[in-house]
C-alpha cells in the first residue's frame, strides 16, 4: 500500500506547519480515518475535498482536538503542530485552540455587540485594559476585512450583520486571540456568491501570515484559493499535491472521477 | 437512470464529433485543391475556395461551443484538457483550410499552363498531409497515443519531399528561365503543404497533452529554431519552437 501511495501523496516544499503520521480515527466501531499521513505547508492554503462522510472534517478537527468533544471519537497516530504531537500529555488544550483557531460552516456570533464578540477571546485569555482591547479589536476586524464596514457601529449587536459580515466577524474573533493556524470547515456554504468571493479574497490575504486549512464541498472554491489540495474518500487520503495538479491532471483515477463530477 | 454528468458527457462527445466533421470538411477542401492543381480543373478549385467560408463558420461555432462549456460546466481535469485542446486544434484545422484556398488559387493561376514535368511529389505530399490530418483527429477521438506518434513520424516524409522539390525547382529555374513563374508557384504550393503537415503535428501534440496532461513539443524537427519545418505557429510566434 505504502509503495502504491508514493507520488500520490506529495510533501509540499518549504516550511511544514501541520503533520499527521499513521492517523486513524474511529467513532465507536466506525473507522472515519485510515492511516492518514500528510504534511501541510506553513502560510499556504490547503484545501480538503471529498464526498460527504469521507472524513475531511474529522481530519480537520484533529488539529485542535475538537474531536475530544465527541465522546465516541477515538484518535490514534500522530497529529503534529510545529513538530509537536497535539495529543501529547502535556498539551494545554485551550492554548492549542488559541494557536489553532477554527471557523465553522454557519457564522455563530454571540448575542452581544460586535466589539464584545471580538474582545471575548482576548478577555478570556486575560486581556483587560481598554486601550489594549481597542487595539486588538481594530486589528482583528481589519484583518478580517470588516473594519471599514463596522467601525462606526461597534456597539451594535453582531446579530444585525449580514451573513457574510457575520462570517468575517467569526474570522475576526479567531484572529483576536493570535492564532497561527486557521481551520475552516465549509466557511462559505451558507453565503451568497459575493460574500463567498469576499471571504476567498480575505483568505488569500490571511495566508501571508497564517496557515489555512479549508474543508469545502465546493471544488471550484478549492481550485480558486488553495495552493495544495487533498482528496479524501472513505476515510483515506487518496491524493495530495499542488492544487493545479489535482484539478488539471490528477494521478489517481478516483480523484479524476471526483473532480470531473463523474463520481457515483 | 442517467449517469452523473451524462448531459455534459454528451456535449463533450458532440464537440468531438463537430471537430471531426470540420476536419473532414477541410480535408475535402485540400483534396479538391490538390486535384484541381494536377488536372487544371478551375471549377474544382473554385469549389475548394468557396468552401472556406463554411470552414470559418465551423471554427467559430466550435469555439463558441467550447466557451459555453467552459462558462457553464466548470470542467476539470481531462474534461478541461479536452476543451482546451479542441479550442487550439480548430485554429490549426482552420489554417489548413486557408492553405487549401491558397493551393486552389494557384491551381486557377496555372490552369492554362502546361507543367514543365508531370506533378508527382506534390500529389504525394497532398496524400500524406491529408492522412496526417485525418489520423491526428482520429487519435483525438480514439485517445490513441500510438497514432499520435505515427502522425509525427510522417512529418519527416513531408519535409524530405519539400527539400527535394526545392532542389528540383532551383535546378529547373537555372536551366529554363521560361518556366520560372510556374516553378515559383509550385514551390509555394509545396511550402503550403509542408506548413499543413506542421499544423497536423501541432494537433497531434495537443492530443498527447489531452491524454497525458504534459504540454511538450514532440516532433524533433520542431525543436530547433530558424530551420525549415519549424512549428506551424512560429510565423505568428504563438508557440516557441
Amino acid at each position: 500500500m505504502a509503495e502504491a501511495m508514493k507520488g500520490i501523496i506529495e510533501r509540499p516544499e518549504g516550511e511544514i506547519k501541520l503533520e499527521t503520521r499513521g492517523l486513524n480515527m474511529h467513532y465507536d466501531s466506525f473507522r472515519a480515518l485510515s492511516d492518514v499521513g500528510v504534511s501541510i505547508a506553513a502560510r499556504r492554503i490547503t484545501a480538503l475535498i471529498g464526498p460527504s462522510g469521507c472524513g475531511k472534517s474529522s481530519f480537520l478537527r484533529c488539529f485542535n482536538r475538537m474531536n475530544d468533544l465527541i465522546p465516541s471519537a477515538r484518535v490514534e497516530g500522530e497529529v503534529m503542530v510545529d513538530g509537536r504531537d497535539v495529543y501529547g500529555r502535556e498539551v494545554d488544550i485551550p492554548e492549542l485552540r488559541k494557536r489553532v483557531g477554527m471557523v465553522f460552516q454557519s457564522p455563530n456570533p454571540f448575542p452581544m455587540s460586535i466589539y464584545d464578540n471580538v474582545a471575548y477571546g482576548p478577555r478570556l485569555h486575560g486581556a483587560q485594559e481598554r486601550s489594549a482591547l481597542d487595539e486588538i479589536v481594530e486589528e482583528s476586524l481589519r484583518g478580517a476585512a470588516l473594519w471599514d464596514e463596522v467601525k462606526d457601529t461597534l456597539r451594535k449587536s453582531a446579530l444585525d450583520l449580514s451573513g457574510g459580515q457575520q462570517q468575517r466577524l467569526s474570522i475576526a474573533r479567531v484572529l483576536a486571540v493570535g492564532p497561527e493556524v486557521l481551520l475552516m470547515d465549509e466557511p462559505c456554504s451558507a453565503l451568497d456568491p459575493t460574500a463567498t468571493f469576499k471571504i476567498e479574497e480575505l483568505m488569500l490575504e490571511l495566508k501571508e501570515s497564517y496557515t489555512i486549512v479549508i474543508v469545502t464541498h465546493n471544488m471550484y472554491q478549492a481550485s480558486r484559493v488553495s495552493q495544495y489540495t487533498g482528496f479524501f474518500l472513505l476515510g483515506e487520503l487518496i491524493e495530495y499535491g499542488p492544487t493545479v495538479q489535482i484539478f488539471e491532471n490528477p494521478k489517481d483515477q478516483r480523484t479524476d472521477d471526483y473532480v470531473r463530477g463523474r463520481f457515483g | 437512470m442517467r449517469r452523473t454528468r451524462q448531459a455534459f458527457d454528451e456535449q463533450l462527445a458532440e464537440l468531438e464529433q463537430r471537430l471531426l466533421k470540420m476536419g473532414e470538411f477541410v480535408e475535402t477542401m485540400l483534396e479538391k485543391a490538390g486535384r484541381a492543381l494536377v488536372t487544371h480543373d478551375v471549377k474544382l478549385a473554385e469549389e475548394a475556395i468557396a468552401a472556406d467560408d463554411a470552414a470559418d463558420d465551423m471554427d467559430l461555432e466550435i469555439e463558441q461551443h467550447c466557451m459555453r462549456l467552459l462558462a457553464l460546466q466548470q470542467p476539470m481535469s481531462r474534461d478541461l484538457r479536452t476543451i482546451g485542446t479542441v479550442m487550439k486544434v480548430i485554429a490549426d484545422v482552420e489554417r489548413i483550410g486557408d492553405y487549401s484556398v491558397d493551393i486552389a488559387k494557384t491551381a486557377i493561376e496555372l490552369a492554362q499552363t502546361e507543367y514543365y514535368k508531370p506533378l508527382e511529389d506534390i500529389p504525394q505530399m497532398v496524400e500524406i498531409v491529408r492522412w496526417m490530418l485525418r489520423q491526428a483527429l482520429e487519435a483525438l477521438v480514439a485517445h490513441d497515443l500510438a497514432l499520435v506518434a505515427t502522425v509525427i513520424e510522417r512529418d519527416d516524409e513531408v519535409d524530405r519531399l519539400w527539400y527535394r522539390i526545392r532542389e528540383q525547382v532551383e535546378k529547373v529555374m537555372q536551366a529554363r528561365p521560361e518556366v520560372v513563374p510556374q516553378a515559383v508557384a509550385l514551390l509555394l504550393v509545396a511550402r503550403y503543404l509542408e506548413r499543413v503537415a506542421d499544423h497536423t503535428v501541432n494537433i497531434a501534440e495537443r492530443v498527447a497533452y489531452m491524454e497525458t496532461g504534459r504540454l511538450e513539443v514532440l516532433a524533433p524537427s520542431h525543436r530547433t529554431e530558424g530551420g525549415d519545418g519549424g512549428a506551424a505557429d512560429s510565423e505568428v510566434g504563438a508557440e516557441g519552437a
